[in-house]
């Protein structure tokens, strides 16, 4: 559970939706963009985001993908997936 | 084109070289510090020798036997007296010295770390892994052998090692000699170095203190010959020359047994050169210069920064068929057309290649020779080369054209002199949008500059103050083809930045549209007829007939250009920036433009309508009938723009300003009462009665409020001095229509200059508490601080002119400074940008396949399609329909 005075990214008006595509739906959604998972953005697993979603969901594990719905000027919302990645990017 | 692809490169490995590899692949080695003797023939075992190359005509290369062409040069190599270290391993030495014991070389781990690290570095193979992980993974692990003060294997302490800058090693102050370094990086055994990223086999640390040196081949370091007869080396030589002489000196002292001190000297001399020869900027040390005082031109300076190897002459390359010149204006060529100076067309050239089906007009061509005119002594492309299947290159010659006509076959290649209507491409740097190079069409013009259609300034940012173009011409039938297709100037009247034209009236073209539309003037027959005369048409407009004379309509004369079927409303710029009230508001004639079916019935053609980054009229036939009709109205448009300007004639001058004495009273009046409401505030704020603003302190309240004082008044005057300059008004017309400059520049020249700034405040720098030692310190009233209540017109005092000269300047550093800036933002995101593109699903990739973008923008629209952002605008889409049942 959240740690008491832990503040959740999440929960701010300026980072975007972040959700945990379920294993069993992986391969839907992968058939549905029609990318490989290798070829998929990738997100850092010291991202806060991902910290946040793991003090959720229990650890995550690399490779597992990420929804992220985004509000957008052009068309409202849009969505967005990325790959955890163990990389540390600079 | 002869030739393909003969070898491809598989893989890349990054190694060290050995004594031993530099020795083998040398063939020559070097030992005399002399290049040429007296007669100009190299000496022997010099560094010219001719084992090395050849760059002299008629000489032999001495290893391949090959002539000036063919020999690719060869390496020799200077065998140091002592060794020295190479400053591009520096810090790779520094880490391994410290990392390792000074007395038996291992690093300094337990058996227990070395295991467990091992076992992890074995994961990683040298060929095939990221060096970026392995480097990071070795920083961690040297590190920590780094803090260790104690050898783990045989127990000896350690001293810690400082690096004086550049090259010497220091312990407890005293130095380490390079060939003490050497010795200890020999020690260090084959399987600690994967530890440091090194991979034994083809680095062993040991090569990074050099013992010999590669000397480069002739090629590399051409000797230059001067018109005196004088011999220049290359730089590098000279560096060589002096790696030799100082190699040469440590040996004879250190074989004769001179004084240690000597010996050292020049040893850190030869260390000093081996340095510079490789890069001549090291921090810490003077770089070495010629006789003539330069700084030397070494190896790093070669490849590094903007005039380097890579930027210079890999990124960017010089090109043959292309000509620079000079730039001027031209109305009557098309915005798709290009004029080119006869000199300039007779240079460049077309590839034609002959087959059976344009033999006969190559023939022809050929037999014309290198410069021919027709019957009126007017421009005809000729020919200046052919070019036989075997490769061999003819000069075409007044003399040898005829006979060479009769020789060319299929398959042979001419090289035919530019003609009208070829293609090509032309530029105008710096090339910051892809606007900046279109394709024209070519018209072979006399005299010396290129010349093009003024609304085409805009997209390449382009005057005529002396600013000059580029143009290449394309080679290649593909090449042309999608020139012709896509790079036009009608295809890229729509800009990709905002979904809008680029491409459109400027100027001029702006305020004759104006004066014909607005307030639809009656023109007689004469006037009509002169500026229809600039225009192809085939009927006039309507007529209308006044006391018995012939008169046409401003708006009907503008028609003609547009095409039929066109339906259009909008507003028109007329009013826009009015912020209260516009005087014509109670005419929506005139500011509602209309347009059904090509015919325009109200409103004022003006910025808006026709000039470029907002041109509706343009927008809207560009979408409706296509780039070709756009460009021909622009044409069209500008033709009748220039037609109608030049019979009317359009000028201001300083009269044009002239307000009457009671407005230059009013405007004294108010400028002396913000001066003393000025005064007001800061007696208050000395007083210590100013209430602050919230959130901000004293001092800031009063600028704000002196500020907008000041700024008041300046917007009051323009007020009053605008009152008295109608649309009758030249510099008005200008400013109203968008053509040129705003309202308040006008109000600047005749009301008041206004309050000065600098970085959005009033000035306030100079002197101790004061701008110039004519006002008092402390004196923040309002002329202090830089207020200007006089006119352009009326002229500045001397304070004045100063505080405006303040205010001028940081305009000019601002633009200095910014367009460096941006100029390397850009530079930045073209290298993080270039390789991207999007595929058939609308999806942004990488050259790997990764993905940047799912849906280009997010929704797959293409700005330059796009109505300025706006998918699909729909409320035009019914006006159009509406319209057009209309008129069915």
């Amino acid at each position: 559970m959240k740690k008491v005075g832990k503040f959740n990214v999440l929960q701010h008006d300026l980072v975007p939706e972040h959700h945990v595509v379920p294993k069993k739906d992986e391969d839907k959604v992968l058939s549905e963009i029609g990318i490989a998972r290798d070829l998929l953005p990738k997100i850092s697993r010291s991202d806060p985001a991902i910290k946040a979603l793991e003090e959720i969901h229990g650890p995550l594990e690399s490779g597992t993908i990420i929804k992220i719905i985004r509000k957008s000027p052009t068309v409202g919302y849009s969505v967005y997936y990325r790959a955890i990645s163990s990389e540390v990017f600079k | 084109m002869t030739g393909g692809i003969s070898k491809r490169i598989y893989r890349i490995q990054f190694a060290l070289l050995s004594p031993e590899e530099i020795r083998k692949m040398s063939q020559v080695k070097v030992i005399t510090a002399d290049t040429y003797d007296d007669d100009g023939y190299p000496i022997e075992r010099g560094l010219m020798d001719l084992h090395m190359g050849v760059i002299e005509p008629g000489l032999k290369c001495a290893t391949c036997g090959g002539k000036v062409d063919e020999c690719p040069g060869h390496f020799g190599h200077i065998e140091l007296a002592m060794p020295v270290v190479h400053v591009g391993f520096i810090k790779e030495i520094k880490t391994l010295l410290d990392a390792t014991c000074k007395s038996c070389g291992r690093i300094k781990l337990t058996e227990d770390e070395i295991k467990s690290y091992s076992e992890k570095f074995s994961q990683y193979s040298f060929s095939s892994s990221d060096p970026e992980i392995i480097g990071l993974m070795s920083k961690k692990v040297t590190d920590e052998a780094s803090t260790r003060m104690v050898c783990p294997h045989c127990g000896t302490q350690q001293i810690k090692i400082i690096l004086d800058k550049p090259t010497t090693f220091r312990e407890e102050g005293i130095k380490v000699t390079p060939k003490e370094i050497r010795e200890r990086l020999e020690r260090i055994p084959d399987d600690d170095l994967q530890f440091f990223g090194l991979n034994h086999e083809v680095a062993r640390p040991e090569w990074m203190v050099l013992t010999v040196l590669p000397v480069p081949p002739i090629n590399v370091r051409p000797s230059i010959t001067l018109e005196t007869g004088e011999r220049s080396e290359d730089d590098l030589t000279h560096k060589l020359v002096d790696i030799i002489r100082i190699s040469q000196r440590l040996r004879e002292s250190r074989d004769n047994g001179s004084p240690q001190l000597i010996i050292e000297d020049l040893w850190d001399l030869l260390q000093f050169h081996v340095t510079t020869y490789f890069d001549n900027q090291t921090a810490g040390i003077p770089p070495a210069r010629h006789r003539s005082g330069r700084a030397l031109k070494t190896l790093v300076q070669r490849l590094k920064g903007k005039e380097g190897r890579f930027r210079s002459n890999l990124s960017g390359k010089r090109v043959n068929f292309s000509a620079r010149t000079v730039i001027s204006p031209e109305p009557f060529l098309s915005i798709n057309e290009v004029g080119v100076p006869e000199k300039a067309a007779r240079e460049l050239t077309v590839p034609v290649t002959v087959n059976i089906f344009n033999i006969d007009h190559v023939r022809e061509i050929v037999a014309r020779g290198p410069e021919p005119r027709d019957e009126f002594d007017k421009y005809l492309a000729g020919v200046n080369y052919i070019i036989r299947p075997d490769g061999r290159r003819i000069k075409l010659t007044a003399q040898n054209a005829e006979e060479n006509a009769k020789r060319v076959e299929p398959g042979w290649v001419v090289e035919r002199q530019l003609t009208e209507g070829d293609i090509v491409l032309f530029n105008r740097q710096p090339s910051l949008h892809r606007m900046s190079m279109m394709g024209h069409t070519v018209r072979i013009l006399s005299g010396q500059t290129f010349r093009f259609n003024l609304a085409v300034c805009t997209p390449y940012n382009a005057d005529f103050d002396g600013d000059e173009m580029n143009l290449h011409i394309v080679q290649k039938e593909e090449a042309r083809a999608e020139a012709r297709i896509i790079m036009k100037v009608q295809e890229q009247i729509m800009s990709p930045r905002f979904g809008g034209p680029i491409i459109g009236g400027i100027h001029d073209h702006i305020t004759a549209m104006f004066l014909l539309t607005h307030g639809n003037p009656l023109y007689s027959e004469a006037q009509t007829v002169h500026m229809l005369s600039y225009l192809k048409l085939d009927k006039m407009p309507p007529v209308e007939i006044v006391n018995g004379k012939k008169f046409y309509r401003g708006r009907d004369i503008f028609s003609v250009i547009l095409p039929d079927g066109l339906n259009l409303k909008f507003s028109s710029k007329l009013c826009s920036s009015a912020k209260e009230k516009c005087e014509f508001e109670d005419d929506p004639l005139d500011k509602e433009v209309y347009i059904v079916n090509g015919n325009m019935t109200h409103g004022t053609i003006d910025e808006a309508a026709v000039g470029s980054f907002s041109g509706e009229i343009i927008d809207k036939i560009f979408r409706k009938y296509g780039s070709e009709a756009a460009a021909q109205f622009i044409d069209r448009m500008t033709r009748l723009g220039v037609g109608f300007i030049s019979g009317r004639g359009f000028s201001t001058g300083i009269n044009d300003y002239d307000i009457p004495e009671s407005a230059i009273a009013r405007i004294e009046e108010i400028s002396q009462q913000a001066i003393e409401r000025t005064d007001k505030l800061v007696e208050t704020y000395r007083a210590g009665q100013l209430q602050p603003a919230p959130g901000r302190s004293v001092e800031d309240t009063l600028e704000i409020e002196i500020l907008s004082t000041t700024g008041s008044v300046r917007d009051e005057s323009g007020k009053i001095a605008s009152a008295f300059l109608g649309l009758s008004n030249p510099s008005v017309i200008m400013a109203r229509s968008g053509a040129r400059a705003k309202m308040l520049n006008i109000s600047e020249v005749a009301g008041m200059v206004g309050q000065q700034s600098v970085r959005g405040g009033r000035l306030n720098r100079g002197y101790y508490g004061r701008t110039l030692p004519h006002f008092k310190t402390e004196d923040i009233g309002a002329m202090a601080r830089g207020f200007v209540k006089s006119s352009y017109k009326e002229g500045l005092n001397p304070l004045e002119y100063f505080m405006h000269s303040i205010g001028g300047r940081e305009g000019l550093v601002d633009i200095a400074v910014r367009t460096s800036r941006s100029g390397y933002m850009q530079r930045r995101l073209i290298n993080a940008f270039e390789d991207l593109k999007v595929d058939d699903s609308l999806r942004v990739q990488d050259t790997v396949g990764a993905v940047i973008q799912f849906k280009y923008g997010e929704d797959g629209v293409d700005p330059t399609r796009s109505n300025k952002g706006e998918t699909v605008d729909v409320d035009y889409i019914a006006f159009d329909l509406e319209n057009q049942e209309e008129v069915q």
